[in-house]
């Protein structure tokens, strides 16, 4: 419309001024706005800095390879393998549930496991990886992968686990890894960031648990940029893990899994040494179990199984396990007796069957008695009159200092889990434990390894293994770290006169060698790898004057639980011993029959280094010999060294 | 005063009305847009699909569009006012029915080629069919409250029709942009101290109703105020995006981290960052120094159309460039309020910044009028 020139003027005056106005509250709100500006991004600068390295940088921790076990040959014992398992992540997943049964379709899945998994992709945050599946095959993990783009946000990955190639062989000596549990950071309280990492895995028997501070390593770390949903972007620097150092034992695979095999189907312990350096050459324990059982989580059934077999397979009966050594204390008596000077060698004592202590009847096992012995008869037949009668010469002070000097009573530290520590009594031990006087009785009981004396294998292949060298032999049961031998101390010569010693050797090779010793069956035919030894039994009841007016009962008619143990120790060859061992077969009735046929064949894969031929054996047992080694479960062939040498010390001889 | 008492022989006529263009207010908006080029290109991680690429076709798009309606008569425009006016009122009602669903809103129609929001098209036609209204309307009469009536409705319907959608936002910048201009019209001060008055009494009420059963805004734009009131209140829920945004923004400093190198757009801690939230990724990467030269340029935009607004002597051409100089102001200052946590999140996006297409266009077509009014000025 037509407007006057008035109107027109006083149109644009106005627009001018709120023109003016208007333009005025732009300029003034952009300066609000840079003002905030410069508050967030100058002022605050830092803070948000700090926030925005929160929000991105994220500190990853990498576990560290557990060390190797090894044995002294460079047999691989324990190693890493690979892990195969699959993650989910809950925010990226979508649908959980239809991910999962999309995820059983492909992997066995079993509902424990699986239930387990839901649960705690409900109790974590949406964006932390689950395990879901654990050692997978690399088919399954493959499967997997090929389908991904139908499984949102679920991911393999590849982590160590723990393997044991030999199994059960070895579970009494290198024992097994377990998870980190609550109760085991309670207990150790140990703060490593690396327990930490999910899924790791701690020692928790044996060597692996004993050693853990060589083994476990150092965690490395990872700093990661990560975007809004936890995913890695790009790693930005990284301190990789230091590795666990690996560890060789001086055991040997070939010699422990026959000592295994050979006491199958027993309830028995066993120990060999090398009595040169005191080296542990195997520590066995039968029956055992597989130790990979424990890696991967034990079932429930197979827990209870274990834990309810009357023959106790958790349990490592060759260092654990205490007995009263039997006659195997006899050396220890005669010993005491021949440096104290209480009695020649040449001297003889009737044995009638029995002897009477005020109004106690003492037996000895042979009810008609022996006869008249000497020394070197006593120990080969094993007569027990005749250490009731050294006893009340040497006194129980002497015997129990010569059994100390000999590794009785202490406490032996090698790097396994519940070593026990032996009794080797006194007077006052018995004041301060009973509060009450040490009688004569015990002594005899003692002399005989009953009564208080308790010893386990250990510690009698120590005192085999001094017996034999004339040394303090100290058993050791780590070779190297790293390929650097671990110091030994040389050991020191025993103290005793060497012609005692050389007579307690006689004395024992008669017990296998003479046609009356307790163990002439398990005699070795050929002087090349003679052995000597010593047979035990040792009673687990009392026999009361009743039974044995009607004749005592035959071991194989009691129950299996209170037949008598049966103990051996030997050591071999003869002339010139290298090894000694000691063995115990539970309940298995006499030594000479249970006991002396296990140490016999555990000497001579000893020192033959293979499954030892039957010409070694007399002959009419060669037969079941041959038949024995071919049903018991021992190496096809001798394993070989794995392609890793932990050794850069040498062999030694 | 109309078109027929300009001195068209001063006038520049056919193709000579390109030089006459106000290049540095078209400069200005390429710099502007580069700046968004420049972003959309880092947030996509260093590639130019598949933000900056059709970004770039669509300001190529939009400075034609300029050109051309800057070189049509001003006055044609004005006496296009109503018509368009209809039109953009037909395509809200359409969207209503029609529209496609995103985020709970009904906002555009699917063209193919590209997506139109009428409400975006709705903003600069009330702009110019309240220019036209005053043009036409006697002086004497503008406070009149009849007459005063009749802009509120021009205004209220279109606004009525976004809000309900919902676009709260939108509503708001449309209710804002009209009212500028009724401003700009001479209506007397007390209107405005009314509708202030009014605002506040609103606000009160709003708050007061929540939760009853007559609840005057939708859950989720409720939880948006309180969140804005404490954005740290659910840092990983509601408050998420104010909370890394003030991170992105504020970790940038004075010169930023660098080009390509904002870790809050790296690391997808920042949502929608190519279209709302484009600010802090700019003021993360180029620090205060960037987001305060992105400000300068948005007020010399500003400060140009002010000029020609007060240059044009014509009543229709005034109103019409401070309408679209205000709708401009108000789409980077609610943008950066909201990402600054200044105001709550409002989903405006950063004009010419910002990826997307109708809000682009419709500018280009605002800055088109503009360029037109200055052209055809009188001499």
């Amino acid at each position: 419309m037509k407007r006057t020139q008035r109107e027109i003027e006083e149109s644009t005056r106005q627009i001018t001024r709120r023109g003016l106005i208007v333009g005025g509250l732009f300029v003034g709100t952009g300066g609000i706005l840079a003002g905030r500006m410069r508050y967030l991004q100058v002022e605050r600068a830092d803070d948000f800095r700090l926030l925005a390295e929160e929000n991105r940088i994220n500190l990853r921790l990498l576990p560290p390879a557990r060390g190797l076990i090894f044995d002294r040959n460079g047999v691989l014992l324990a190693g890493n393998e690979q892990n195969y398992r699959i993650t989910i992540v809950r925010e990226d997943a979508g649908d959980v549930d239809a991910v999962l049964d999309e995820v059983a379709q492909l992997v066995n899945l079993d509902l424990v496991s699986l239930e387990r998994a839901r649960q705690e992709i409900r109790n974590r945050p949406s964006f932390v990886p689950v395990t879901i599946a654990d050692r997978l095959s690399w088919e399954e993990l493959s499967a997997v992968a090929v389908n991904a783009p139908a499984l949102p946000g679920v991911n393999p990955e590849v982590g160590l686990s723990r393997v044991y190639p030999l199994g059960a062989d070895f579970s009494h000596v290198v024992g097994y890894v377990g998870p980190v549990s609550d109760w085991y950071l309670e207990q150790t309280g140990d703060t490593d960031p690396v327990l930490q990492i999910p899924d790791f895995q701690v020692g928790r028997y044996n060597v692996e648990d004993k050693t853990e501070g060589l083994l476990r390593g150092r965690a490395g770390t990872s700093r990661v940029e990560v975007n809004a949903s936890g995913r890695i972007m790009r790693e930005l620097d990284r301190d990789p893990a230091t590795p666990g150092s690996d560890v060789q034992l001086t055991v040997d695979a070939g010699l422990q899994n026959y000592v295994e095999a050979r006491m199958h189907g027993e309830s028995a312990g066993a120990v060999i040494m090398d009595c040169t350096n005191g080296d542990v050459l195997a520590v066995a324990s039968a029956p055992t179990f597989d130790p990979n059982l424990f890696v991967r989580g034990i079932s429930t059934t197979q827990w209870t199984g274990l834990n309810e077999d009357p023959y106790r397979p958790l349990a490592n009966k060759a260092t654990q396990g205490l007995y009263p050594p039997g006659s195997t204390y006899k050396m220890v008596v005669a010993l005491a007796a021949l440096e104290g000077g209480f009695i020649s060698p040449e001297e003889t004592v009737a044995c009638p069957g029995h002897m009477e202590i005020g109004n106690r009847r003492f037996h000895c096992w042979r009810r008609g008695g022996h006869g008249r012995m000497n020394m070197l008869e006593s120990i080969s037949q094993s007569c027990d009159v005749y250490y009731y009668e050294l006893a009340q010469r040497v006194g129980i002070e002497n015997i129990s200092a010569m059994a100390r000097r000999l590794g009785c009573g202490m406490r032996h530290d090698l790097p396994l889990s519940g070593i026990a520590e032996g009794l080797a009594p006194t007077m006052e031990w018995k004041r301060r434990r009973f509060d009450q006087d040490w009688v004569v009785g015990d002594t005899l009981n003692a002399s005989i390894g009953q009564g208080f004396v308790l010893s386990s294998p250990l510690h009698l292949a120590v005192m085999t293994a001094r017996l034999a060298s004339g040394k303090t032999l100290i058993p050791n049961l780590i070779r190297s770290v790293d390929g650097v031998p671990e110091a030994r101390p040389e050991p020191e010569d025993l103290g005793v006169n060497p012609d005692h010693i050389a007579l307690i050797h006689q004395g024992m090779w008669r017990v296998n060698n003479h046609s009356r010793g307790t163990a002439y069956r398990s005699r070795v035919m050929g002087d090349e790898y003679s052995i000597a030894g010593k047979t035990g039994t040792s009673q687990v009841r009392n026999i009361t004057a009743a039974e044995r007016a009607a004749g005592v009962i035959r071991n194989a008619d009691l129950p299996w639980e209170r037949r008598d143990h049966a103990l051996y120790v030997g050591f071999a060859p003869y002339d010139n011993p290298r090894y000694a061992t000691a063995v115990i077969v539970e309940h298995g009735g006499g030594g000479s029959v249970a006991a002396a046929p296990i140490g016999r064949d555990i000497l001579l894969r000893a020192q033959v280094g293979d499954v030892p031929p039957s010409d070694l054996y007399p002959v009419s047992q060669r037969r079941g010999i041959e038949e024995m080694h071919r049903t018991l479960p021992i190496f096809e062939a001798p394993p070989q060294p794995s392609g890793r040498t932990p050794d850069r010390g040498g062999q030694d001889a | 005063m109309s078109f027929l008492e300009y001195n068209v022989k001063s006038t520049p006529t056919g193709w000579q009305k390109i030089l006459h263009l106000n290049w540095a207010l078209a400069m200005l908006l390429v710099s502007v847009a580069c700046v968004g080029f420049l972003m959309l290109y880092s947030v996509a991680g260093g590639s130019f699909s598949p933000w900056a690429e059709t970004q770039m076709q669509r300001f190529a798009i939009g400075f034609l569009a300029m050109i051309i309606v800057a070189l049509v008569p001003i006055w044609f425009w004005r006496n296009m006012s109503v018509l368009a006016y209809i039109i953009s009122l037909l395509l809200l009602v359409y969207v209503e029915f029609f529209g496609s669903t995103f985020g709970g809103a009904q906002r555009w129609i699917d063209l193919g080629f590209m997506r139109l929001q009428p409400s975006e098209v709705a903003k600069i036609t009330v702009v110019m069919m309240l220019a036209a209204y005053y043009d036409w309307l006697d002086l004497e009469k503008v406070s009149n409250p009849l007459y005063v009536a009749i802009p509120l409705l021009i205004i209220g319907i279109p606004v009525a029709l976004t809000f309900i959608q919902p676009d709260l936002g939108t509503s708001l910048l449309m209710l804002m942009g009209g009212g500028a201009v009724i401003f700009m019209a001479g209506v007397h001060w007390l209107y405005f101290a009314t509708v202030i008055g009014l605002a506040v009494g609103t606000v009160t009420a709003v708050f007061t109703s929540r939760g009853t059963s007559w609840a005057l805004l939708a859950d989720y734009q409720y939880s948006r105020i309180d969140t804005f009131l404490d954005p740290t209140r659910d840092p990983l829920g509601e408050g998420y995006h104010i909370t890394q945004s003030q991170i992105a923004l504020g970790s940038g400093g004075w010169t930023g981290r660098g080009f390509m190198q904002g870790t809050q757009i790296r690391g997808d801690f920042l949502p929608e960052s190519h279209t709302d939230f484009i600010f802090p990724t700019l003021a993360e990467e180029f620090g205060f120094v960037g987001a305060a030269s992105l400000l300068l340029l948005y007020v010399l935009i500003l400060v140009f159309c002010i000029a020609t607004a007060l240059m044009a002597r014509d009543r229709y051409a005034s109103l019409m460039v401070v309408g679209v100089a205000t709708t401009f102001f108000l789409y980077f200052a609610v943008n950066m309020a909201m990402v600054m946590g200044l105001v709550p999140v409002v989903g405006v996006p950063l004009p010419l910044v910002s990826y997307g297409g109708s809000a682009m266009l419709v500018l280009m077509v605002g800055f088109g009028l503009v360029q037109s009014a200055h052209v055809h000025r009188a001499r």
